[in-house]
Formats: C-alpha cells, structure tokens, sequence
C-alpha cells in the first residue's frame, strides 16, 4: 500500500473517532442540561 | 485544510502535520493532571462552604472548574507553542510535536473557556460564574501572555490562577466569597511558588535555553532556595490557620502543624545543602503536603455530614 493510502486511511479513522466523540459530549451537554432544568424547577427556584 | 504557514493565529510559526489531529491530542490539550488538582482543590471548597448545592449541580460545577481550567491549558498551550517545542518536558505536546494546527487548539480553548463559564452561571450562580472568567482571564492574559516571559515573579503572582478554584467552588454553594474561601485560595496562593521552584531549580537550564526568566535563571539557585524558605515560613502557620479560625478541627491543626515543620525543615535542608535530589525531594513533599490538608478538611466535613 502507498504511503498516501495509509495516511488517508489514517486521517479518516481519526476524524470518525473524533466525530463520535464529538456526538458523545452533545449527548452528555443534552443529558446535563436536561438534568440541571428538572433540578432547578423541581427545587422551585433557580439558583442564586 | 489551511496550511498552518499561513494562518495567522499560528503564532509560533509551527508546521501541523496533513494527518488530523486524534481525541488524545484534544484531551492532552487539557492539561489533565492540573485539571484533577483543580477538581480536588474546587469539590475541597465546595464541601467546605456553608450552605447547600444539589448533587446534580454540585457536579455541574466541578465539571465546569474542570472544562475552565482544560480551556486555560488549551490556550497556555496555543500561545506558548514556540516555547514549548524547545523544553524537553513539553515539546512532545500536540502544536510542538506537529499534531494539531495551532489555530485549532485556540478555538478549542475558546469554545470551552466560555461554555464553561456560561454554564457554572446557569447551574450555581454569576459570582461563581465571574470567579471562573477571572480565573481563564488571569491565567491567559496575565499569567501566559504578560507575566511568564516578563519576570521570575511569574509563578509568584500568576499563581493566584491555580489558587481560585477552591474559592469557586466554595462561591457556587454559598453565592459569595468569604474569609473561608479566601484562606483555601491563600494556602494555594502560598504554597505554589516553594512547589515550582523546587522543581525550576532542576530545570533551571532548560528554562534558560526557552528564555522564561524563571527565579534561579534570573536571580541564581541560591537566592531561589532562600525564597523557598520564605515562602515556607509562611506556608507552614498558614495551613493551620483554617484549625485556628474552626473551619478544621484541632486534629487537623496539630497534623498541618507537623507537616508544615516537615515542609520548613525540608527546605531549609535545600538551602544548606543544595542537590537535585534534594529539590525534586521537596517538590515531591509539597505535592504530598497540599494534598494532605485538602484531604484531611474534606474528609472531616464528609464524615461530620454522615455523623
């Protein structure tokens, strides 16, 4: 295999391992924000 | 992709390699050893603090010390990238060793630098909020980008950037800053220059070929060491004082007090007799010492809360 395949093989695992990366921490921020409303009105008062 | 040449954030003038850059690389950018000190030093204040946080935002805001500390790392790491390619410790970090554009990193640390801060105020409150943005900005601004390669008080003044977190911490549960969070942010405020210059007086010359005019490349290894000295006597009655003003209890006051001695008569031992071992022997003590009194008042209120 040519040098240039194997670094494009490469650059592509790298950006598809960062893209799911990326998923997970939008999934993380939705997870934390859904979790910091139900705190904040369950307790009835935004904190302050 | 922008040929890293002619970017203008490239600062440093460093060649990115054509391969992207791998989720390590984004993860080293966050300098994660200082970001779990942070997270001990921030949950330390926190628990410390009267009043009380919910678990859930408790966590939202340790992570948010976390991220805001990563983002200072990240564009610690951006702006001294030409420095960091000549120091043997650094030069294997992403920009130096080719593995990121140094444009990507800054955006990476700007993107959490404000995330962050955005967040602490929707979860806690806007004083802990504008102790986070102080933070992000003293080490960046003041710290990075003026004090660093200006003077050997560098370590001295910019180390009020690591001694904020506890202060944060205790401001997200209590909404203010009081002479409790201030003590925490004293007692790291004191202890970091003894910390870094024991560890400068063994790096002194690679400092010296990067032209960072740390304490023993400016003034010379003795008058370092008398420093630590200084800043030991100061240290070492400061670490009881949380016993003193019954933030701790006695038990606590008696082991800091015995610590503190340890860390006096180490560094005074380094003063008289001035060997590598001896100052990597110090370092190591320090690491230790801070640990040791963050856990120990974290402990007693975790216990005292169960009891």
């Amino acid at each position: 295999m040519a040098k240039g395949d194997s670094q494009d093989l490469e650059r592509q695992r790298r950006l598809r391992r960062r893209n799911w990366a990326m998923l997970a921490v939008l999934a993380a921020l939705f997870v934390l924000f859904y979790l910091m409303t139900v705190v904040q009105f369950g307790t009835g008062s935004a904190a302050s | 992709m922008t040929s890293p040449t002619s970017d203008p954030w490239n600062a440093a003038g460093l060649e990115a390699s054509p391969l992207a850059p791998d989720v390590s690389d984004f993860i080293a950018l966050l300098k994660p050893r200082v970001m779990s000190l942070v997270v001990f030093t921030g949950l330390t204040g926190m628990v410390m603090a009267p009043g009380e946080l919910h678990p859930i935002l408790a966590f939202v805001a340790i992570l948010c010390i976390a991220v805001g500390a990563g983002a200072s790392g990240a564009i610690n790491m951006w702006y001294d990238a030409d420095i960091d390619a000549i120091m043997e410790r650094t030069k294997d970090r992403p920009i130096p060793a080719g593995r990121m554009p140094a444009s990507q990193a800054l955006t990476f640390g700007v993107i959490l630098a404000v995330g962050s801060v955005a967040i602490m105020g929707l979860a806690t409150n806007l004083v802990a909020a504008g102790l986070l943005a102080l933070t992000i900005a003293f080490y960046v601004f003041v710290y990075t980008m003026f004090l660093k390669r200006r003077t050997s008080q560098n370590i001295v003044i910019g180390g009020a950037a690591g001694a904020f977190p506890p202060m944060i911490g205790w401001a997200a549960v209590s909404g203010d800053v009081t002479v409790g969070g201030i003590l925490l942010f004293a007692l790291i405020f004191f202890w970091t220059p003894p910390h870094f210059w024991a560890l400068s007086l063994v790096k002194a010359k690679e400092y010296a070929r990067a032209g960072v005019p740390m304490l023993p490349v400016v003034a010379g290894e003795p008058a370092t060491r008398r420093q630590i000295v200084l800043y030991s006597v100061i240290l070492a009655p400061l670490g009881v004082l949380p016993a003193v003003l019954e933030f701790a209890s006695p038990a606590y006051g008696v082991a800091a007090g015995i610590l503190g001695l340890v860390f006096l008569g180490l560094a005074i031992r380094l003063a008289l007799r001035p060997t590598p071992r001896l100052a990597m022997g110090l370092f190591g003590y320090s690491i230790l010492y801070l640990f040791l009194l963050f856990a120990w008042m974290l402990a007693e209120r975790v216990v005292g809360a169960w009891a």
